[in-house]
């Protein structure tokens, strides 16, 4: 067993944390190359929404295949994994004031992501220099085909963030033989666990179908049955996601935490909440399989609405829950006044919390009502791979993790990078351009999608064609605007970019062994101090809270039902 | 006392009482959850709407054979735009679709108000069929055929657009993928 002495360690003045110093640099690398890919995969979404506007059509048809495959892999998979990585080796060693388990296993995770990604990125880009392409899009359904190293590179992709995975569950073997902390995993780590267990999963769904689509792709095997390949491949893309879920709402458990001095309003239901998240939520790869052919409609509802909805139950309580701790924490420290002093008080112009709040509610009203909506199996039938999906999943993952993932980096920088942050006139704003660009983008893209506008399509106006068809102009209007918040989507993850890369080579240093910051109070230890033991309004806690998730509710109820009477006029279907 | 990221205070949280906010919340949450599967397997019963459970493996040749017999038997006329086949299957039958790269074919009429067993399956890569103004939408695969009763409730001109990307080259490719649909009296 690998000793360490205590200068393997320093003692963090931003965080007050224990930090393991290899540790760190794995952080900070995994984070570093997280950024520089979101750079990259949003530089080619941005030739996907000028092409995605029918008044611009900047690219032709070839060159925007090549763009949206990129980008849907850079930014689904490779930006988001990297920064997961960060935050898993950030939640087992920091957190825990721990050792990382296996440097060099998790430097051989770092190497083997980079140099998948790059295999990939050299198959896709092929046709830049005339090349073979491999634009697939990132499903890369058989029988097309894309060259063998496009799906080796998701191999060793795949294989790294595994071994990144086993890397986190071996840290924390080692806090809890070492004794770095007494009693129960904080909640976020526990968090952190569930999203691990929810990887492992994932990334075994995609070798067990990206294995055999490389053999079959260099020749070994003559045959891959379309189904087969999307029933297992979903396994490993929606899951995915649900990685990047579990970590998002981590990441605000942890900001509520780092802000307010809040504290979870129940361990027990937050815990509960994400063991549903493993119990149910890969079920959930079904939704991309609800108009397929050969699956019985008794599997696809199990499976669709996991089990009861059990998962979507889930989502609802930490939708509660975070902001609920929120409003308890302000209301012990003195602001239990009225439903909404508490929030209407809190530190708008700090971007770690407006971050993390637009993330909250717009994953919320946005990704989520959508989610619940277009799950059900007879409403995905009007809108199955139409623009809606787009619309959709851009509010869940970068209305919903993008943007947390942002917050949660301003705090990042000093802990893990000593350097305070510079441009930070830029850095208050930055969550609102990248958030009012995400959501209006998801909902103009919604709309058109319910007109009908079909996604991965490269001139949606069929020209020159015999058999013409025009979308309702309100689509291509609704296109057009999308995409120009798309824009304001880009110029925002930009600044973000600038203020990172601004901040690590030439923020202001915070010297090892500086004075500590000042913390936030807890709480509870405020309240304990000023006697403020009943907060709150209605026998409630968190009436404003309460309130909020009733308007939340309210929505998903009217959504669903509109959704339902426009599905009633349609041609009948049996 | 305590936060998110550490050590709950109480070692004994499981047995913490749940306060009210959150208690209401579950509860309505919960018979929210209950009532969505309920409505989404009743609507299988009452809904006309409703996916098909029924399909076949089957091959391209097979398949483009079927195609070929239906449209030998009820073609009626030429489609004015492209000079090509448009076949009118009597209401009640079965009538075959097939997606390739880069057309639906052949071009269908149908009467409004009757109901066609339609038979779609892919000849090459896979497709999706997608109605359009209607907004219907399905994979279409290849080896599968997949059975769904119809009944249009409109009459007009109808478009099927692609909904799953199926390769191409600039001039041609899933952007140009295109087939119709007539419905009339």
């Amino acid at each position: 067993m690998a000793t360490t002495t205590m200068s393997d360690f320093r003692i963090d003045p931003v965080s007050g944390l224990k930090i393991h110093k290899t540790a760190n640099t794995l952080v900070k690398w995994n984070a570093f190359a997280a950024v520089v890919f979101l750079l990259v995969g949003g530089l080619f979404g941005v030739g996907v929404a000028l092409t995605r506007m029918p008044s611009v059509q900047l690219l032709s048809p070839e060159l925007f295949y090549m763009a949206l495959t990129a980008h849907g892999l850079v930014n689904l998979m490779v930006w988001i994994i990297f920064f997961e990585m960060a935050v898993l080796y950030f939640l087992g060693a920091h957190v825990l004031g721990n050792r990382l388990a296996t440097p060099r296993w998790a430097w051989a995770q770092f190497w083997l992501m980079l140099v998948g990604a790059a295999l990939v990125a050299v198959a896709v880009l092929a046709p830049l220099w005339g090349g073979a392409p491999s634009s697939v899009m990132m499903t890369s359904y058989p029988p097309l085909q894309a060259q063998p190293h496009f799906y080796l590179g998701l191999i060793l992709f795949a294989v790294g963030a595994l071994i990144g995975c086993f890397v986190f569950l071996g840290t924390l073997v080692i806090a809890k033989r070492e004794k770095t902390y007494n009693g129960s995993l904080p909640l976020v780590v526990f968090g952190g666990v569930t999203a691990t267990v929810i990887a492992v999963y994932t990334i075994v769904s995609g070798a067990l179908i990206l294995i055999p689509t490389f053999l079959w792709s260099v020749g070994l095997i003559s045959h891959i049955d379309p189904m087969m390949y999307r029933v297992v491949w979903w396994g490993f893309g929606h899951s995915s996601q649900q990685i990047n879920v579990v970590t998002h709402i981590s990441i605000w458990y942890l900001i509520a935490s780092l802000v307010f001095g809040a504290k979870p309003m129940s361990e027990k239901v937050s815990r509960g909440a994400f063991l549903l998240y493993i119990l149910f939520l890969q079920l959930g790869s079904v939704h991309h399989l609800l108009s397929d052919p050969g699956l019985s409609s008794t599997w696809k509802i199990f499976n669709t609405s996991y089990m009861l909805y059990l998962a979507v139950l889930a989502s609802m309580i930490h939708g509660l829950t975070v902001p609920g701790a929120i409003e308890v924490a302000q209301r012990r420290k003195g602001l239990d006044t009225g439903l909404f002093t508490w929030l209407r008080k809190a530190p708008w112009g700090n971007p770690i919390f407006s971050g993390m709040f637009l993330s909250l509610v717009g994953f919320g009203f946005i990704g989520g009502v959508t989610g619940v909506v277009m799950s059900v199996e007879q409403i995905n039938m009007v809108i199955h791979n139409t623009m809606y999906l787009p619309g959709h999943f851009h509010g869940t993952l970068v209305v919903g993790t993008t943007m947390a993932f942002m917050a949660v980096t301003y705090w990042l920088i000093p802990v893990v990078f000593q350097r305070k942050i510079a441009l930070a006139g830029m850095a208050k704003w930055q969550p609102y351009i990248f958030s009012l660009g995400a959501w209006v983008f998801s909902i103009a893209l919604m709309g058109a999608g319910t007109l009908g506008v079909q996604r991965r399509h490269a001139d949606i106006t069929f020209a020159g064609q015999p058999l013409a068809y025009e979308y309702p102009e309100i689509a291509k209007g609704l296109m057009d605007l999308g995409e120009i918040f798309g824009v304001v989507m880009a110029v925002g993850a930009i600044m973000y970019i600038l203020v990172v890369l601004a901040s690590i080579f030439a923020g202001e240093k915070i010297p090892e062994g500086s004075a500590p910051w000042p913390k936030v109070e807890d709480a509870d230890v405020v309240a304990e101090r000023t006697g403020k033991h009943h907060v709150g309004m209605w026998g409630m806690e968190a009436p404003g809270t309460f309130i909020l998730a009733m308007i939340l509710f309210a929505t998903i109820v009217l959504y669903y039902f509109i959704n339902f009477k426009y599905l009633s006029t349609i041609w009948g279907l049996s | 006392m305590g936060t998110s990221y550490t050590p709950p205070t109480n070692p004994d949280w499981w047995r913490e009482p749940i306060e009210r906010t959150e208690i209401w919340w579950i509860v309505l949450a919960f018979a929210w959850c209950l009532f969505m599967f309920g409505w989404m397997v009743g609507w299988h019963f009452v809904g006309p709407q409703n996916m098909s459970n029924e399909a076949y493996k089957t091959t391209p040749e097979a398949f483009s054979k079927k195609v070929a017999d239906m449209q030998a038997k009820y073609t009626v006329r030429k489609d004015e735009a492209t000079g090509e086949d448009v076949v009118a299957p009597p209401p009640g039958s079965d009538v075959y679709l097939a997606a390739m790269q880069w057309q639906y074919r052949p071009i269908l009429e149908l009467q409004k108000g009757q109901k066609y067993r339609l038979h779609m399956s892919s000849l090459d890569v896979g497709h999706g069929f997608s109605l359009q103004p209607e907004n219907i939408n399905f994979q279409v695969y290849p080896g599968y055929e997949q059975v769904t009763t119809i009944t249009p409730n409109k009459t007009g001109i109808f478009a099927i657009a692609c909904g799953e990307y199926c390769g191409g080259v600039d001039a041609m490719g899933h952007h140009t993928m295109l087939g119709r649909i007539y419905v009339k009296e």
